[in-house]
């Protein structure tokens, strides 16, 4: 999370891009470019489509700077026009189907984890293979939405709590509630497979 | 008090998050000391987020933050004052 002062220096360039130095745009979006384009994809799966829903939200941000108010965080009001701005993509792309929300309460369908014995460091080495990208991004593509989003937000661009329920504008206990959920969902189906990943090293000794 | 592994399984999010009653935490923890299972559960969920939260695990597309800018920059200098129309 960003500090104090760089708050106050996002505030005071968001005044003087209002006043006319439109080019301190560029300076002032850097931080969240990652973040928005991960928002894109959580909803979009195709990196086409997440690049240009990234490129319509920054330009939103920017045609409507003036009435950004400074409740919410610049970072938490750029993410939510992305949010915006991804779910109308996915209503026009017929294409795609989208989850009703009431489709999983959040009370219903315990999740139960894998269960290990044990569990080692994580080799850095592993974050540099491509198939640990791929087994954690097809994952996380099977989830519903809201579970994804929330996880996103949270776990993969590390927003606080209360960031995350602003931008989704559902309750703190919500977040939590949904990533309870979320983590054992990720623990059950990645447990297994970075096993297999790793069976050389034996991670899990009782394999 | 002693609780079930499924009811610590539910209080895993909580516990990695640092936000559960002291109550509720005081038995987790108890729990955690003798359960072997609930242990590595509980390591493999933060092994697993620590993962997540790696940048190298989702990568940027090349060119993107370019493509971004030089399009921000069509529209800061006035070259494209309206919205592309929607395909």
């Amino acid at each position: 999370m960003k500090e104090a002062t760089e708050l106050r220096d996002e505030q005071q360039m968001i005044a003087s891009i209002l006043d006319g130095e439109s080019h301190l745009f560029h300076e002032l979006i850097r931080p969240y470019e990652r973040s928005v384009y991960m928002m894109a994809l959580s909803f979009l799966k195709n990196e086409a489509d997440a690049e240009d829903v990234a490129q319509e939200a920054f330009l939103k941000a920017y045609r409507n700077l003036a009435s950004f108010r400074g409740e919410s965080k610049f970072g938490t009001w750029v993410i939510s026009i992305t949010l915006n701005e991804a779910r109308s993509r996915l209503r026009r792309v017929k294409t795609m189907p989208i989850e009703s929300l009431d489709e999983l309460p959040e009370e219903e369908g315990h999740v139960s984890p894998a269960l290990l014995r044990d569990w080692r460091e994580i080799p850095s080495e592993l974050l540099e293979r491509k198939e640990i990208r791929q087994v954690l991004q097809e994952a996380i593509c099977e989830w519903p939405t809201i579970y994804r989003e929330i996880f996103l937000l949270r776990d993969v661009e590390q927003l606080s709590t209360a960031d995350a329920a602003e931008v989704l504008k559902i309750t703190q206990v919500s977040v939590n509630a949904r990533l309870r959920r979320d983590r054992l969902m990720l623990q059950k189906s990645l447990a297994p497979q970075l096993k297999k990943m790793n069976s050389k090293r034996r991670w899990f000794p009782w394999s | 008090m002693v609780i079930e592994c499924k009811h610590v399984w539910e209080h895993i999010s909580g516990y990695l998050d640092g936000t559960l009653d002291a109550e509720v935490l005081e038995q987790v923890q108890k729990h955690l000391e003798h359960c072997e299972i609930c242990s590595a559960i509980l390591d493999s969920t933060r092994n697993i987020l620590v993962l997540t939260a790696d940048d190298r695990v989702y990568e940027l597309p090349l060119g993107y933050s370019e493509r971004l800018h030089a399009r921000l920059d069509k529209v800061l200098t006035g070259l494209e004052l309206r919205e592309k129309p929607k395909s």
